[in-house]
This record gives structure tokens, C-alpha cells and sequence, in this order.
């Protein structure tokens, strides 16, 4: 039970190997079977391993049993494991609606999604921050062949801007890791927090730097306001699967903010803690606004999705900027209710886009869907819960956001932009609905019927919205008590480092 | 030695910086490499620079910082293969866009200079 802790970066890994060899890579059926088994295998290992962290607190593999601040180490706490969980959840609706036939529009799918999983899941997982970055670049790697499956010039062109931001975002993430480094001496997160409580003077300007340009890779990745030109694009032209995923991506900025400036540069870190929340605050907010506009504005539905993705990162980094164990509960909360809802809705999109004929997700009149009812009905759940109406988890996201924000200005600001995006995106999805399924034009339905595999993963990823409204209690303590784990660094620094001190170890 | 080596690194960064700047395909990705060149010197002189110092213990009286070099090896390998991923999908961007400006289509003023001529 001690190696759980691995299974969700080695079971994806070795499944996508096994995908690629002779007796399962020559039948599509085979690779989708040995891809979607292996992803709930991968989900029901998560869980394991939630409860095992319930159970035991904190855990933390020595790699090759070298142990913590010379050695990499990986990290299961709840808000990690929960996030893998998530993943794992995610992933299986997004195999299961990929099987249904779009994964043999191009090659390698289920390989590349396993290696993107893999990725995704080492991210949440580790804690060294130069594994964070091998990891990032796993996932980036698949990701950037993902986005290009199935081929088009659309995805070529949003590829190209993808790749060189990426990039570029690698570059600027390992300047900042060799100043780190070059101050800190060490890679561990842990071991960071101690060494930065303990900075001396002339070394404080050039940590700072270092942890900003830190804040600008995460914030690309999560794509928060000035970095956040490249995600409409992206998301809308990625086939549905793979937008579904990509619905995580943006998490992972998300969770590397909260996990670095409340683990490293939180309460302890002397002159340098808080240093991100005068930036991330703003920011987030602008975002926040730009992308209830941007779904306001949008002329197809999958733009209006990823708008509405840029809604939630915008509201999860001002979570992230104020700072508190409550905001960490809500953002948490939040992070696991929007990444759901917005991947359903990707996949509600290509669903009605291929129903309707040429006119496809593009907001004008076009011919009726062939299963007007079916997906009229999956479409106002997913519409209901993303807009956080009652009776479904939006709602109770939205509340724990909004009890998060203790001081009267963030207050004023987040109440209100929250509230008044809230309303812009009833607006837009009311105008989206009304027009995908009311104005038709003819009366022969436009193409065929949904096969069954992709209604059942839609469903999958529905149902988690009523579930997160119902079961909101015990959840709602997770979350709590996550956010209580992230912010009690001292107990996590001695669980990891040994409680000995680093001097004492040294040869 | 410091000096030569921080401007070094300042001007791969300046020149990758500049190309990353520009309209084509092909002057970003020499741009991105430039960057990463100037990104692994920068990993390496994070374990101080040290003149034939040894990564070895008990083989020598001065060390050099082991961690470095490793982390360099890594961003290395990886930036290697980004950039092999980069020029394939810029050969293909150009194949499918039919140019090889980064948003896919010409700006109006160089079409008109296509056309006058």
C-alpha cells in the first residue's frame, strides 16, 4: 500500500506503452478497451489512495529511497489526491466519449491521452518544483499532439500560437527555478518554505524575482488576464475529448499557484509572504469580467464554453489571492465543480454541433437536432449548474465563494463581479440555447443520432453536478479540511523532511 | 569570467527575445532556441562558477555543484525535443496555412507589396 502513491503516474504511463504494442495496437476495440478499463482502474486507485491520505494525513514516497531535501520526492495531500481524483474522473468520461469514434480520425490517441493524464497527475502530485516542470512539460508535450488530432487549419493555426507561448512559458519557468535555486539551494518544496523563512537580506530581492516570474508561468498555464489570449482559440478548435481534458489544464496553473504561495511563500516567509495577492487579485478579477463578456459576445458555442472556462480561473485566482483557509475550501469546491461542468458542456457542443448539419456549433439558425429532447435536457443541467443555479453544485460553489470574501473591499469587488458575471452567462447561455435549439430552419433533422457511448460519458460528467450538490456537506469538510492541511506548512515541512533539520544531515 | 558569462547570457537572451518578436515561423523557433541556450547557461551558473572543480567527492579539494549540471541535462533533453516538435509543426503549418506567418494568414500591407509586384 506504501507505493499507491505512484500508481496514478505509473498506470497511465504503462498503459500507454501497452497501447502501442503489437497485440493491443493492431484493433481500434482493443485499444479502447485496454484505455478506457485502465481509466477506472486509475480512477478507483485515486480513491484508494484518498482514503489512505483520510486515513493516515500527509504522505510522502521517497523516489529511489533518497530521502527528502536531496532526493525528489512525491506528495499526497488531500488537496493533491482530490485533484487526482478529479483527473481520473475527468479522464474516463473523456476516453469514453473519445471511443465512440473520434479517436480514429488521427493516430496515437489513446497513448497521448494516457501520457497527458500521466502528466497531469505527476503534476498534482509532486513536490519538487523542477519535477513540477519535467511534469508540465509530459503534459504539454501530449497536449500539443492532442490538439492537432484529426488535423484542420484551424488547429494548426491555434497549435502554432499554443506551442510558442508554452514554450516560451518553459523558458521564463526555468530562469525562475535557477534563481530559486541559485539562492535557495534546494528544489524541494518543503525544504523551500524553511529556507525562505530563514532568507537573509540581500538575497530577498532576487527570490522575489524569482517567485514573480514563477507567478507569470502559472498564471499562462491557468490563463489569467494578460496571458489569457491563447485559450479561446485553443480550446474551441481541440476536438471534443480533448477539450474535455484541457478543461483540467488550466487547474493545474490554478493548483501550482495555491500550492507555491501558500506553501512556500505563505504566512512564514517573513517580508516575501504574499508577495503574489497584489498582483493575482486584479488580475484575476479583470478576468473574470472579460470572460463574461467574451461569452456575451461569442459567435459559435464552444468559443462561449471556453469563455466561460475563463470565467472559473478568473474566480479560482482571486481565491487564490486572498489568501485564507476558507477561500482554499471554496476554491477547491469550486475547482472540482467547474472542471466537470465545463468539460460536459465541450462535449454537449460537439454533440449538437454534429447534429445540426453544416451550420454546426456556430450560434445562427440552423437544422434541428435529431434528439431535440435528449440534448435540450443535458443542456439545461449543465447550463443551470455552470451559470450556479440552485438546485445544482454551482450554486453551493458559488456561496462558499462568496462567504470566502471576509474584507469589505474584496468583499464589494468579488460580490459583485461574481454576481454580475453570473448573470452575463444566464444571458449568454439562454441566447446560445435559444437559438441551437429553437430557431431552426426546415424540418428534417441535420445528421444522425448520438452514438450511446457519448451520451453515457456526457451523463458521467453531468452527474457529478446533482452528487456535488448532495453529498455538498461531507464535501464541503474535505475541502475544509484540505485547505487546513495546505496552510498547516509547519506540520507538512516535518512530516517531510524527517523533523531533523537540514544542517544536521549534511555530510 | 562572471562578467563575460552573465553577458553572454544577456545577449542569447536579448537576440531570442528580438526573434520571438517577429512575424515567421522560422525566426521564432531560432528565437526559442536561442532562449533555451541562454536558459541553460543561466541553470548552470545557479551552482556558482567554479574553475575545475570536481562533482565527486574525496576526489578533490574544490567541488562544483552536481545539481546543476543535472538539471541542465534535463532542460537540455527536453528543450530538444520541443524544438524538433516546434520546426515539424511549423513545416506543417506552412503546408496547411499556405504561408509561414505565426497567425497563419499575411498582414494587409505585406499582401499589397505581393500584389504591386
Amino acid at each position: 500500500m506504501w507505493h499507491l502513491i505512484t500508481a496514478p503516474i505509473l498506470l497511465p504511463f504503462l498503459t500507454a506503452l501497452i497501447i502501442m504494442l503489437p497485440p493491443v495496437h493492431y484493433s481500434p476495440m482493443r485499444r479502447r478497451w485496454v484505455s478506457m478499463i485502465s481509466s477506472a482502474i486509475q480512477l478507483v486507485l485515486a480513491v484508494c489512495l484518498l482514503l489512505q491520505v483520510q486515513q493516515q494525513g500527509l504522505i510522502h514516497y521517497a523516489v529511489g529511497d533518497w530521502q527528502a531535501p536531496f532526493g525528489i520526492i512525491l506528495v499526497a495531500d488531500t488537496l493533491s489526491v482530490v485533484m487526482v481524483c478529479l483527473t481520473s474522473f475527468l479522464a474516463l468520461g473523456a476516453i469514453c466519449y473519445g471511443s465512440a469514434g473520434e479517436d480514429e480520425k488521427g493516430s496515437f490517441f489513446h497513448p497521448l491521452f494516457q501520457f497527458q493524464v500521466m502528466g497531469i497527475n505527476g503534476a498534482f502530485l509532486t513536490g519538487d518544483l523542477f519535477n513540477l516542470f519535467v511534469f508540465f512539460e509530459v503534459l504539454l508535450i501530449a497536449s500539443y499532439a492532442l490538439l492537432i488530432h484529426a488535423g484542420g487549419k484551424n488547429k494548426t493555426k491555434a497549435a502554432v500560437h499554443y506551442v510558442v507561448l508554452n514554450l516560451t512559458g518553459s523558458a521564463i519557468f526555468l530562469f525562475s527555478l535557477a534563481v530559486m535555486y541559485g539562492t535557495l539551494g534546494t528544489l524541494n518544496i518543503a525544504d523551500m518554505a524553511v529556507k525562505v523563512a530563514a532568507l537573509p537580506a540581500e538575497d530577498l530581492m532576487l527570490v522575489k524575482a524569482g517567485g514573480l516570474m514563477l507567478m507569470i508561468v502559472f498564471a499562462l498555464k491557468a490563463a489569467v488576464l494578460p496571458l489569457q489570449f491563447w485559450l479561446p482559440a485553443t480550446y474551441a478548435s481541440a476536438s471534443a475529448p480533448v477539450a474535455a481534458l484541457f478543461a483540467v489544464m488550466t487547474k493545474i496553473g490554478v493548483y501550482a499557484l495555491l500550492r507555491v504561495y501558500s506553501t512556500i511563500f505563505g504566512e512564514n516567509a517573513g517580508p516575501l509572504a504574499g508577495m503574489a495577492s497584489d498582483w493575482l487579485l486584479p488580475a484575476g478579477l479583470a478576468t473574470i469580467a472579460l470572460g463574461a463578456v467574451g461569452a456575451l459576445a461569442s459567435q459559435d458555442f464552444r468559443k462561449l464554453v471556453a469563455n466561460l472556462v475563463l470565467v472559473s480561473v478568473g474566480t479560482l485566482v482571486s481565491l487564490v489571492a486572498l489568501q485564507t483557509e476558507l477561500s482554499a475550501a471554496a476554491a477547491l469546491y469550486y475547482t472540482v465543480h467547474s472542471t466537470l461542468v465545463t468539460a460536459a458542456l465541450f462535449l454537449i457542443a460537439d454533440l449538437i454541433a454534429n447534429q445540426r448539419g453544416k451550420a454546426g456549433d456556430r450560434l445562427v439558425s440552423g437544422r434541428r437536432v435529431s434528439q431535440p429532447i435528449l440534448l435540450g435536457f443535458i443542456f439545461m443541467i449543465g447550463a443551470l449548474t455552470v451559470a450556479g443555479l440552485p438546485p445544482f453544485s454551482g450554486f453551493v460553489g458559488k456561496l462558499m465563494i462568496l462567504q470566502s470574501a471576509v474584507e469589505p473591499v474584496t468583499r464589494i469587488l468579488l460580490w459583485s463581479l461574481i454576481l454580475l458575471s453570473s448573470l452575463m452567462v444566464i444571458v449568454a447561455l439562454s441566447r446560445a440555447g435559444s437559438i441551437l435549439f429553437w430557431r431552426v430552419s426546415g424540418t428534417e433533422p441535420g445528421g444522425e443520432k448520438a452514438p450511446g457511448l457519448q451520451i453515457f460519458a456526457v451523463i458521467w460528467l453531468l452527474l457529478a453536478s446533482p452528487l456535488l450538490a448532495v453529498f455538498a456537506g461531507p464535501l464541503t469538510a474535505l475541502s475544509q479540511q484540505a485547505a487546513a492541511q495546505l496552510y498547516d506548512t509547519a506540520t507538512s515541512t516535518n512530516i517531510i523532511l524527517g523533523r531533523q533539520s537540514v544542517q544536521e544531515i549534511k555530510p | 569570467m562572471e562578467t563575460l558569462f552573465a553577458c553572454c547570457i544577456g545577449f542569447l537572451t536579448a537576440c531570442g527575445v528580438f526573434l520571438m518578436l517577429r512575424g515567421r515561423t522560422f525566426p521564432v523557433v531560432l528565437g526559442l532556441t536561442m532562449l533555451s541556450y541562454a536558459v541553460n547557461l543561466f541553470i548552470f551558473s545557479s551552482g556558482r562558477l567554479t574553475l575545475r572543480g570536481a562533482a565527486v567527492l574525496g576526489t578533490s579539494e574544490q567541488y562544483a555543484d552536481p545539481l546543476p549540471q543535472a538539471l541542465v541535462l534535463t532542460a537540455i533533453v527536453i528543450g530538444f525535443a520541443m524544438t524538433a516538435f516546434l520546426v515539424i509543426l511549423a513545416i506543417r503549418a506552412r503546408a496547411d496555412l499556405g504561408n509561414d506567418h505565426v497567425d497563419g494568414k499575411l498582414p494587409e500591407s505585406e499582401m499589397s507589396k505581393k500584389e504591386s509586384r
